[in-house]
């Protein structure tokens, strides 16, 4: 296990470093303007636009522009000037409780409701029940969220005023919270709600072909607890894989237009502001965090999994 | 007497080869024939854009109708009322002429719009799955036949990529490109090309495309008839592209299909958060942005280009399914694809 855990970390920190420099291309080799001019804003005078370019190290070699601008990003003091020159870093972390409420109360849903549609789809395979589960699952998942939100944003919270139109309430106040939070919940657990119901239902398809699938029915077993305790469980294998891979893009930046089309103040909301503003430092940094998370999240993934499942960390099934 | 073959029941095979196979399968599956249909109108009614442009709508899709009144029998409507609430659905009433109302305060006419905007988001959506299927392919055969040197380096450029949401990386190479364009050598493109978006799409999924196909050539170069290939004297060229790539054609396909769906569902994204198809162009993406600006008082104008949407990806997902179940029948790019390279739905939300 030590091994495995040492060779992921390495890898991890490869990967890492590669993003780094990706993010860093993206942004500075890649516009055809000059950088500082893009980071000091449209309205720019001369001498901010001078400042940036020291700040930044525009005037030195691309290693030391690198090299610069991880410094300012990783130590907290890249500040964002087309936004009344506020901290972006700080911004970022101001915005972490709303992301992170808005996508582990998701998750829970889509969690939950795509296991039970999964489930039900897998054991009537063929059946009216399946066929229409598989309809909606596909209607989930080809739905645009705008679409989805500007139809809840209108019916339930102006047509018939059920919950609050929009904004993110601290969970000190937890009836608040929760009722400003249940409509973008459903609006982003809806797509994977219906793509974990598909990728369940053709796992328990597979699975239900295995011989200890049979060996089980053949110990008399009832349907229901073949179904739940052998198919199921090892149904759930992929659906973990999946999942640690979906959170972590979700929380590191995915949910940018759930956040934004409900206004709650999280990383996403701040993200789309930015971008609108075309302000390059917030978006740089808010990429390289996300991306920065993601690695680190499926690294754990990768753990939790090689733990469970020692043919993992024994590399014969390693790709 | 050994029966007919055609006599032993509905399963049994019929002969043909595995083309034909998949093609009664298709045909039998009414609902993907169904999805295909929808699909084909609505490129069918996009590229017809000008058309009613020109002969229902009298107008284009930018042209504005600010201070014009509509004469419908003895009624007189203002196309922009003084509030800036736009004029509704008028449907055949005014002769065509704001078949879905107008836009806000410009007055431009909704369904001329939507029309262009169509063409804008098919184009897109498809001919960047067309850039992803030939990147992904030259570079799954590429790491697949040599392995090694050329596999290690091909698949962890791609892991980079892949490590990324693709919301993320669109919306940092969009906004990157949507400031001063892009330049590579002889190539320029402005700002404001709908190539920008195309190029940033096709990328963005090159790896969810690239490393399923990788692992096919994987198992594919093991097997005999490569063996033969290379025994008979065939040059690298023609083992990967005459001999591995039509037992690839299948996946390709489907992956194919599918990520069209994901394209116009990223492009939406992308352009909803202006970091897609710049002004003066429109897709349905940037009308579901206007419109959503005024979602309580015009809730039409955010649900309209939706819904094409919806529809669009939809028949696309639909057919895809289809498509997957009549080529694919063991079901082997199911999830398995997916499991392995995450899906390429995850960042679009």
């Amino acid at each position: 296990m030590l091994r495995f855990v040492v060779r992921r970390v390495v890898g991890a920190v490869a990967v890492l470093f590669a993003i780094s420099v990706l993010v860093f291309l993206i942004f500075n080799v890649v516009p055809a303007t000059n950088p500082a001019q893009r980071i000091a804003g449209k309205n720019a005078n001369p001498q901010l636009i001078e400042n940036v370019e020291k700040e930044w190290g525009f005037d030195k070699s691309l290693p030391e522009q690198y090299w610069t601008q991880m410094k300012l990003i990783f130590t907290g003091q890249v500040t964002s000037y087309s936004q009344a020159h506020i901290n972006i870093d700080q911004r970022i972390l101001e915005g972490i409780p709303a992301t992170a409420s808005l996508c582990i109360g998701a998750a829970i849903i889509w969690l939950s409701l795509g296991i039970l549609f999964g489930y039900l789809s897998a054991i009537r395979a063929g059946g009216l029940t399946d066929r229409a589960l598989t309809v909606l699952a596909l209607v989930g998942i080809s739905m645009p969220v705008f679409w989805l939100a500007s139809i809840l944003l209108y019916y339930f919270t102006y047509k018939i005023e059920l919950f609050p139109s929009n904004g993110y309430e601290p969970l000190s106040h937890p009836g608040r919270w929760f009722s400003h939070l249940i409509l973008p919940w459903i609006t982003l657990a809806v797509l994977f709600v219906g793509f974990y119901s598909r990728v369940l239902r053709s796992s328990m398809l597979d699975v239900m072909n295995e011989d200890y699938v049979r060996t089980a029915r053949a110990k008399g077993l009832s349907n229901r607890r073949v179904m739940v305790r052998h198919v199921l469980r090892n149904s759930l294998i992929p659906i973990i894989t999946l999942f640690g891979l979906d959170f972590g893009a979700v929380i590191g930046g995915g949910a940018i237009v759930t956040e934004y089309l409900f206004n709650i103040e999280g990383v996403g909301l701040f993200t789309a502001e930015a971008l609108k503003q075309q302000d390059f430092p917030s978006i740089m940094a808010v990429a390289m965090f996300g991306a920065f998370f993601i690695v680190l999240f499926n690294t754990l993934v990768d753990f939790a999994y090689a733990y469970l499942d020692p043919r993992i960390r024994l590399g014969t099934s390693a790709a | 007497m050994p029966p007919e073959p055609e006599k032993q029941g509905v399963g049994a095979r019929q002969g043909g080869g595995p083309w034909a196979i998949a093609g009664r399968r298709l045909r039998r599956n009414k609902l993907a024939l169904f999805a295909l249909a929808v699909f084909l109108l609505i490129v069918a009614c996009c590229l017809l854009a000008p058309v009613w442009a020109d002969h229902v709508a009298h107008t284009g899709p930018n042209t504005t109708h600010t201070l014009e009144k509509l004469h419908e029998g003895g009624e007189v409507k203002e196309v922009v009322e003084p509030s800036g609430k736009a004029i509704g659905p008028q449907f055949f009433a005014a002769g065509g002429r704001f078949f879905l109302g107008a836009d806000g305060h410009l007055g431009r006419d909704e369904m001329v719009r939507l029309l262009y905007g169509g063409r804008a988001s098919l184009l897109i959506g498809i001919t960047a799955a067309v850039i992803t299927t030939i990147l992904a392919v030259v570079l799954g055969l590429l790491a697949g036949y040599y392995g090694g040197f050329t596999d290690t380096v091909i698949s962890r450029a791609l892991d980079v990529i892949w490590s990324f949401p693709v919301v993320l990386l669109g919306i940092a190479l969009g906004i990157a490109l949507a400031v001063g364009g892009l330049s590579i050598g002889p190539i320029h493109l402005k700002s404001s090309s709908l190539w920008i978006p195309t190029l940033i799409i096709g990328v963005v999924y090159t790896p969810y495309m690239a490393r399923p196909l990788r692992g096919e050539v994987l198992a594919l170069r093991e097997k005999e008839f490569i063996e033969a290939a290379v025994a008979q004297g065939a040059g690298v060229f023609r083992v990967m592209f005459v001999e591995l790539l039509p037992n690839m054609i299948s996946t390709i396909i489907v992956f194919f299909t599918l990520n069209i769906a994901n394209n116009m569902l990223l492009e939406a994204t992308l352009s909803f958060l202006g970091a897609g198809v710049q002004p003066p162009n429109s897709s349905w993406g940037t009308m579901i942005s206007e419109g959503f600006e005024a979602l309580y008082s015009q809730p039409l104008l955010t649900i309209i280009p939706g819904t094409a949407i919806l529809l669009t990806v939809l028949s696309v997902n639909v057919f895809g399914d289809g498509l997957r179940d009549a080529l694919d029948p063991k079901s082997k790019v199911r999830y398995e694809a997916r499991v392995g390279t995450a899906e390429p739905e995850g960042g679009v939300v």
